[in-house]
């Protein structure tokens, strides 16, 4: 393969990869480079792009300017190339709704060039790890949404790609079916090159070799988890367990510490320094009954509130 | 050979749906017996005969096979898997050979009932009925693929409409109800440019007159030219259409 005598050793390359859609830049002059290997993640809000530039690795969109290579393979000049080695699990669930899992399976392999009895071994495999072996002969159009989803992100995984592209793919299943599929991700680590998007941040900070954070088109941050919590560390967060915080209060103490986070029982906050006095005398009397405070390590989580000023929805 | 893969699964999408399915096989031979009756009831015998009847017929159900294909491809361009298969190392002419070769067996047993109640009918076959056959098969194939530029370049709720302005135009355009040289003029030069009066007098004189292949080679030359149009166009649009 031409990428390795070239001493390429980037699996994905973009090369300020971008997608106008009418005034819209929804992928803003993206650089990234992506080892073999490598499990890089794609972390961002809503409508950041992320799958905006998935579909243009893939060659289903082209891209207003900019180009990226896929193991050295052009995906302007060459996408038949790019498409021999790659797999993607799409955001949207994608089968085929009157065939059954285990054709759903073959179909994907057979497409992607598999022989029969390879197709059959993995897709086997495939149906139990994501718990779909006794529903295999069922047209998948009676599978619930999350089974149908669990079918979907199996079928991306048939080929065996070398490049492999996860859209999202714990979205909308259950804690059991997601450590199943993370379980699966890490096992494919270091042998193939996945990128892979996500909201859930446990997600990537679990699996990814490295993260680039996106925002409104852009790279953000970009690192291994530790070094983006390190680039933070020297914010200091502080958790406060209260009862009766009102909105009000909240936004009062915003204009103090611009970070402010509600969470289910109190409130984080987040800054470079933070005065423990300043925050029980602002809220005190704001009627906040206080029940606990307790400082703790920036998560990916605050990185990204830090850096985005947004918070990542589940 | 990847694209059979698709091939199959489209064959089974609609095999799996066989209410539709027995509409699309049952439509030419339920117009046959209509048309057959009507024509004794209005004694109007010699149009109307079931040799004459049944390669207009077949062709006018061939006429609702450009809509049920249009709507699959149409349909399917909307969901998320079409997507996700051309990821996959398909090419344009692979999507629509599998698109359209499931329709092979559908045009056969279209015809197949169609010629079988012609002949309970008293239907008379005087040429070759393989050459009959043929001529209509392509036909066939013909509407399969002018199918799937519609697929191609409308969407669904838009489909049917189409479609059924093309069974009505094929209808008054194909010479299937009233002979094309009976109304002349402009009907005339349009209904001939078009491949469907081909099929249908091909298929005729080879039913009625005997004709040999050489008799009929222009309308079968004329109707494989426009089945190979039609293909070649539906590869074009499909690689325009499926990048955006
Ligand atoms: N086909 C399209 N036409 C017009 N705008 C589009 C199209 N596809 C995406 N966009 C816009 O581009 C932006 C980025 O969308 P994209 O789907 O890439 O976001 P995302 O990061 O994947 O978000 P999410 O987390 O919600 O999946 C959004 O503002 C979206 O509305
Ligand atoms: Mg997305």
């Amino acid at each position: 393969m031409s990428y390795r005598t070239n001493g390429n050793r980037f699996a994905i390359q973009t090369f300020s990869l971008s997608k106008k859609f009418g005034d819209l830049i929804a992928v803003d002059g993206i650089d990234l480079s992506i080892k073999e290997g490598e499990l890089f993640s794609l972390l961002g809000p809503n409508g950041a792009g992320k799958t905006t530039a998935i579909k243009m690795l893939c060659c289903l969109l082209r891209p207003s300017s900019g180009t990226a290579t896929v193991m050295g393979h052009d995906i302007n000049e060459d996408p038949m190339a790019v498409k021999q080695i790659i797999d993607v699990s799409p955001q949207e669930t994608a089968i085929a709704e009157h065939l059954n899992a285990w054709e759903n399976l073959s179909l994907m392999g057979r497409i992607h060039g598999l022989a029969k009895e390879e197709v059959k071994k993995r897709s086997g495999e495939l149906l139990e790890m994501v718990g779909l072996t006794k529903r295999a002969k069922e047209q998948v159009r009676k599978f619930s949404g999350g089974m149908k989803r669990r079918l979907s992100i199996a079928m991306a995984l048939v080929s065996d790609p070398q490049v492999l592209f996860l859209d999202e793919p714990t979205l909308g299943l259950d804690p059991q079916s997601r450590r199943g599929i993370w379980e699966h991700i890490a096992e494919l680590k270091g042998r193939k090159t996945i990128l892979l998007t996500t909201h859930y941040l446990e997600e990537a900070d679990a699996l990814a070799d490295r993260i680039a954070i996106i925002d409104e088109g852009k790279i953000a941050a970009l690192g291994t988890p530790q070094e983006l919590k390190d680039s933070i560390s020297d914010m200091q967060v502080m958790v406060v367990r209260a009862k009766n915080l009102t909105p009000d209060a909240i936004e009062g103490l915003k204009k103090i510490y611009p970070e402010v986070k509600a969470t289910e029982d109190g409130i984080e906050i987040r800054a470079k320094e933070l005065s423990f006095y300043e925050i029980v005398d602002y809220l005190r009397p704001r009627g906040a009954a206080i029940q606990s405070t307790s400082l703790k390590q920036p998560t990916l989580d605050d990185v990204f509130l830090h850096l985005t000023g947004k918070e990542l929805r589940e | 050979m990847r694209f059979a893969e698709l091939a199959i699964r489209n064959f089974k999408e609609m095999w799996r749906d066989p209410i539709s399915m027995g509409l699309e096989i049952g439509i030419p031979a339920g117009f046959l017996v209509i048309f057959w009756a009507l024509g004794r009831s209005m004694g109007n015998e010699s149009f109307f005969t079931p040799t004459m009847l049944v390669p207009g017929i077949a062709v006018f159900g061939f006429t609702f096979l450009v809509m049920f294909s249009a709507v699959v491809l149409a349909h399917d361009r909307e969901s998320a898997l079409l997507s996700r298969l051309l990821t996959a190392p398909l090419k344009p002419r692979d999507f629509i050979l599998s698109y359209s070769l499931p329709y092979i067996p559908v045009v056969i047993l279209q015809m197949a009932l169609c010629f079988g109640i012609g002949a309970v009918l008293g239907l008379e076959i005087l040429g070759n009925a393989g050459l009959a056959f043929l001529i209509l098969l392509v036909m066939g194939i013909c509407c399969v693929e002018l199918g799937m530029i519609l697929g191609l370049l409308f969407a669904v709720n838009q489909v049917s409409g189409v479609g059924s302005a093309i069974i009505t135009l094929v209808a008054l355009l194909g010479g299937i109800w009233i002979d094309l040289g009976t109304i002349g003029g402009v009907f005339y030069s349009v209904g001939n440019a078009l491949p469907f009066a081909h099929a249908i007098n091909g298929a005729r004189d080879v039913m009625v007159y005997g004709a040999g292949f050489s008799g009929i080679a222009t309308d079968f030359y004329w109707v494989l030219g426009y089945t190979v149009v039609f293909f070649a166009l539906g590869i074009f649009l499909f690689r325009r259409r499926m990048v955006e």
